[in-house]
C-alpha cells in the first residue's frame, strides 16, 4: 500500500495545473486574437469564393487539402498511444495516454472543419447527408471520421471518471459551478470496486475497438486519392502509406506536448527522461517503417518511369518540386531516425527539435503527396493563365490554412486546463501495484 | 426452509416456460405458413417475363420479380428543368466523333461553348489542345470535350449524386446540388471540368434566370461545370453548339442506337460504326476503363499542316520525359 502522504503528493502535484494562471490567460486571448484573424481571412473567402485561393481548376486540391489529411494523420497518435501500447502492456505509456487522447480528438475533430474550408459550397454541408451517395470515399471519410471523434470523446472520458470525482473531492479554491460540473461529469463515481471495474472493462473495449476505425480513417482518406487513376496517387499501397506516415507524424506531436506539458506544468517526475528515451525510440520506429513505404512508393515508379509518371517524379526528384521533396525526405525522415539512434538525441531539449522537424516535415509530406500530382495531369495544360499550371498558395488561404492549427491549440490547451493531463488514478494505482510486487 | 418455499416458484416458472415455448412454437409455424403461402403468391405474379434494354445497349428478358428500382429513393424538390435533365432523352446513346485530321485550331468551338454556357475566357468546357506524342511524331491539334464515359468516375466519387449519368449517356452536372469538393476534378483523367473559382462572367445579368440543368446556365460560383454534350440543343434535335460552330468540318454528332452521326459543317449524315471503322476510330486512354462515348479519327492526312508558331507549346511535355 502506498503511503497516503506519497498519494496526496501525487494528487496535488497532477491538480496543480487546474487553476487560472495570468501567463493561461495571456496564452488563451493570444490564440484566440490570431484566430479571429484568419477567421477574418476565411469570411473574405467566403464572400469573393475559392479565388482568393491559388487553386485553379487543374491543381484544384492545395494547402486545405494536405491539411486535412494532416490533421486526420495526426490523430492517429490516441489510437497507437492508449490502444496498441496499453494492449500490448507498455505500462510505461500509460502517464502519456491521456495527452494522446485529447491530441487525437483535437485533431479528428478539427479535421472536418479543414474540409469544410476547401468547400465551394459549405452552405449546402447538409447535401452530404441528404442526398450521401454509397458509392463516394468522402461519404465513407464522413462516416468514419465523425464515429472516430466520438470513440475518442469516450475513450478519453470512460478513463477520466474517477480523475473527475478527485477534482471535484482534492482542487481547493474551485468555482461551485466547476465543482457541480466535475461531480455531474464523474457520474457517481465513488470508487467502488464494481465501478472500477466496469471502467476497467470498457476502457479495454473501446481501446480494441479503437484501433479498426483508426485504420479505416486514414485508409479511406488515402483512399480519395488512390481511387482516382492520376499518376501518384493511383497506387495500392496508399492505405498502409498513409497509416505509417501518420504515426510518425503523430509521434511528433506527442513529442511536442509532453516537452511542453512537463515544462509548463512541472510534471519533471511523471514524464521522465525515461519517457522520452522510449518516445524517441518508437519515432525511430515509426520512421523506418514510413521510410520503408516511402523507398517502395517512389522507387517502384521512378525505376520504371513510365511516361506519364515520369513528369510526376522528374518534377519531384529534380524538377520544381525537388527542394521541398527532398528537405521533406531528408530533414522530416532520415536526419531525425540517425539522430534518434543516438540516446543523448532522445533527451527532453534536443528530442523536441527533432520532433519539431519531423511534425514540420509531416505537414509538407502531405503537400507533397497533393499538390505536384494536380499539376501533371495526362493531358496538357493549355489555353489557361499561368496561375492554373502552377500552384502557390495565397496569403489568405495560409491564414485560413492556420485557424485549424489554432483551433486544436485552443481545444488541447483548454482540456489541458480542467482535466488532469495525466491520470492521476492511473497513475497511483501502478505505484501501488510496483510497491506490492 | 429456503428451499422448500422455492420449490413451487420454480415449478410454476418451468410451466409458464412451457406454455410460452408452445406458443411461441405455434406462432412461427403459423407465421412461415403465411409467409410461405404470401410467397407463392408474389412468385406467381413475379414469374412474368419481361424485356428490358441495358446501358450497354443489350436487349434481355427476365422475371418481372428480378427487377430491382436501382435508384429507389428518387430525388426530391427538384424543379422540373432538374428532372427533366436527369432523365435525359429515351431511346438515345448520344455519341461524338472528332476528325483530328481536319482540325486547324480555329476554335470556333471553343468560342460558341463559352458564349453558350456563360463562361469566362478562360473557362473551358471544350479546349483545343496542341498535342505532341514522341518526338518522332507529328503534331496536332487535339479539341477535348468531356468524354461523356460510361464508366465514369467522377459520377462514382460524387457525395451527392450532383452528377449523373442519363438515360441517353450524356453525364451533366446539377449546380443546385453540387457541394464544392471538387473530388470529380481530382478524379477525371481527361481534366474535362471547371469550377466556378469567383462569381461567373454573367452573374448579374443571369440572376433571374431559372436554372437550366442542360445548359447549366446561370453558373453559379463555388460549383463545377463542364461540358454538357450540349443536352439543351439535342433535346430539340439540334447539334451541340461547338459541333455546328466549327468551320472545318472536325465533328460529328449523332445517335449510337441509330448508328448515324451528322458532320456539324457539312450536315452530312454517316453510318457511326463505319465512320470509325473506315478512319480506324479510337477512344482516349482506353487503358483507363472509363469507356468514352467520345471518339477519335486519326490525324491523318491533314490538309493543312501544324502551325509553326504552335509546335513549341506542343513539345513542351516531351522536354519532362
Amino acid at each position: 500500500m502506498l503511503e497516503p502522504s506519497k498519494k496526496d503528493k501525487i494528487t496535488s502535484d497532477l491538480l496543480r495545473s487546474i487553476r487560472l494562471t495570468n501567463s493561461f490567460k495571456a496564452w488563451m486571448a493570444f490564440l484566440t486574437v490570431a484566430l479571429i484573424i484568419c477567421l477574418g481571412a476565411y469570411v473574405m473567402q467566403l464572400n469573393k469564393g475559392l479565388v482568393v485561393t491559388g487553386l485553379g481548376d487543374y491543381v484544384s486540391w492545395g494547402m486545405y487539402i494536405s491539411n486535412f489529411v494532416f490533421f486526420v494523420a495526426t490523430s492517429l497518435i490516441g489510437m497507437l498511444i492508449s490502444a496498441v501500447l496499453g494492449l500490448s502492456g507498455q505500462k510505461w505509456a500509460s502517464p502519456l495516454a491521456r495527452m494522446a487522447e485529447i491530441i487525437a480528438l483535437a485533431f479528428a475533430a478539427v479535421a472536418g472543419l479543414v474540409i469544410v474550408s476547401d468547400m465551394g459550397r459549405p452552405d449546402r454541408l447538409l447535401n452530404v447527408f441528404i442526398y450521401g451517395r454509397v458509392q463516394s470515399p468522402i461519404v465513407w471519410d464522413i462516416t468514419v471520421v465523425t464515429v472516430y471523434v466520438l470513440i475518442s470523446t469516450l475513450f478519453l472520458y470512460i478513463p477520466l471518471i474517477p480523475d473527475l470525482k478527485i477534482c471535484h473531492d482534492k482542487i481547493e479554491k474551485l468555482h461551485p459551478l466547476a465543482r457541480k460540473a466535475y461531480k455531474v461529469l464523474s457520474l457517481n463515481y465513488v470508487g467502488s470496486h464494481e465501478q472500477d471495474l466496469i471502467i476497467k472493462r470498457l476502457t479495454r473495449a473501446i481501446a480494441i475497438f479503437i484501433i479498426p476505425v483508426a485504420f479505416a480513417i486514414h485508409t479511406v482518406t488515402s483512399w480519395l486519392f488512390a481511387n482516382t487513376s492520376r499518376v501518384g496517387w493511383d497506387s495500392t499501397i496508399f492505405g498502409p502509406y498513409f497509416i505509417t506516415g501518420a504515426f510518425v507524424s503523430g509521434t511528433s506531436a506527442i513529442v511536442i506536448a509532453m516537452y511542453f506539458f512537463r515544462k509548463n506544468y512541472k510534471l519533471e517526475d511523471y514524464i521522465t527522461h525515461d519517457h522520452f528515451d522510449k518516445i524517441g525510440k518508437l519515432l525511430v520506429l515509426v520512421s523506418l517503417v514510413y521510410l520503408y513505404f516511402n523507398l517502395n512508393e517512389y522507387m517502384v515508379p521512378g525505376y520504371k518511369m513510365k511516361r506519364f509518371e515520369a513528369f510526376h517524379i522528374n518534377a519531384l526528384f529534380t524538377g520544381a518540386h525537388a527542394f521541398l521533396f527532398w528537405s521533406v525526405q531528408l530533414f522530416g525522415l532520415v536526419i531525425p531516425i540517425i539522430l534518434l539512434i543516438f540516446s543523448k538525441m532522445r533527451k527532453p531539449l534536443p528530442l523536441l527539435i527533432i520532433a519539431c522537424c519531423v511534425f514540420v516535415g509531416g505537414w509538407f509530406k502531405r503537400y507533397i503527396i497533393v499538390v505536384p500530382t494536380m499539376e501533371h495531369p495526362y493531358l496538357p495544360i493549355q489555353n489557361v493563365p499561368l496561375n492554373f499550371k502552377v500552384y502557390s498558395p495565397t496569403l489568405i488561404e495560409v491564414l485560413v490554412t492556420f485557424a485549424p492549427m489554432i483551433m486544436v491549440l485552443l481545444i488541447i490547451s483548454t482540456l489541458a486546463k480542467i482535466i488532469p493531463i495525466i491520470p492521476i488514478q492511473e497513475t497511483i494505482e501502478e505505484l501501488e501495484e510496483d510497491a506490492s510486487h | 426452509m429456503v428451499g422448500n418455499e422455492e420449490q413451487p416458484k420454480k415449478r410454476t416458472r418451468r410451466e409458464f416456460l412451457q406454455q410460452i415455448g408452445i406458443v411461441g412454437l405455434g406462432s412461427a409455424l403459423g407465421g412461415s405458413a403465411i409467409l410461405a403461402a404470401f410467397n407463392y403468391d408474389k412468385n406467381k405474379t413475379d414469374s412474368q417475363r419481361i424485356r428490358v434494354l441495358t446501358a450497354q445497349n443489350e436487349l434481355h428478358e427476365i422475371n418481372h420479380g428480378d427487377l430491382h428500382d436501382v435508384n429507389p429513393q428518387k430525388p426530391v424538390q427538384l424543379t422540373y428543368l432538374q428532372q427533366q435533365g436527369r432523365e435525359g432523352l429515351e431511346g438515345k446513346r448520344f455519341v461524338m466523333v472528332i476528325d483530328l485530321s481536319k482540325c486547324q485550331n480555329a476554335r470556333k468551338c471553343m468560342a460558341a461553348c463559352q458564349n453558350a454556357h456563360h463562361l469566362r475566357p478562360e473557362q473551358h468546357h471544350i479546349n483545343v489542345l496542341k498535342m505532341e506524342e514522341t518526338e518522332n511524331t507529328p503534331p496536332y491539334y487535339m479539341p477535348k470535350p468531356c468524354q461523356h464515359c460510361d464508366n465514369p468516375p467522377c459520377v462514382a466519387v460524387c457525395p451527392v449524386d450532383a452528377t449523373f449519368k442519363r438515360q441517353d449517356g450524356i453525364v451533366l452536372i446539377d449546380n443546385e446540388r453540387c457541394i464544392g469538393c471538387r473530388f470529380c476534378i481530382a478524379a477525371c483523367p481527361y481534366s474535362a471540368r471547371i469550377f466556378n473559382w469567383t462569381e461567373p462572367i454573367n452573374a448579374q445579368v443571369d440572376k433571374d434566370l431559372e436554372y437550366n440543368v442542360e445548359l447549366n446556365v446561370p453558373q453559379k460560383k463555388g460549383t463545377i461545370s463542364k461540358c454538357l454534350f450540349s443536352a439543351d440543343q439535342v433535346r430539340l434535335g439540334k447539334l451541340p453548339y461547338c459541333v455546328s460552330a466549327c468551320p472545318n468540318g472536325v465533328y460529328y454528332f449523332g445517335d449510337e442506337n441509330e448508328d448515324a452521326v451528322t458532320n456539324g459543317t457539312t450536315k452530312e449524315t454517316f453510318r457511326f460504326k463505319k465512320l470509325l471503322e473506315d478512319n480506324g476510330g479510337y477512344t482516349l486512354m482506353p487503358e483507363l476503363g472509363t469507356k468514352p462515348r467520345v471518339y477519335y479519327l486519326p490525324p491523318k492526312g491533314k490538309s493543312v499542316p501544324f502551325k509553326e508558331s504552335d509546335k513549341e507549346e506542343a513539345a513542351e511535355r516531351l522536354h519532362h520525359t
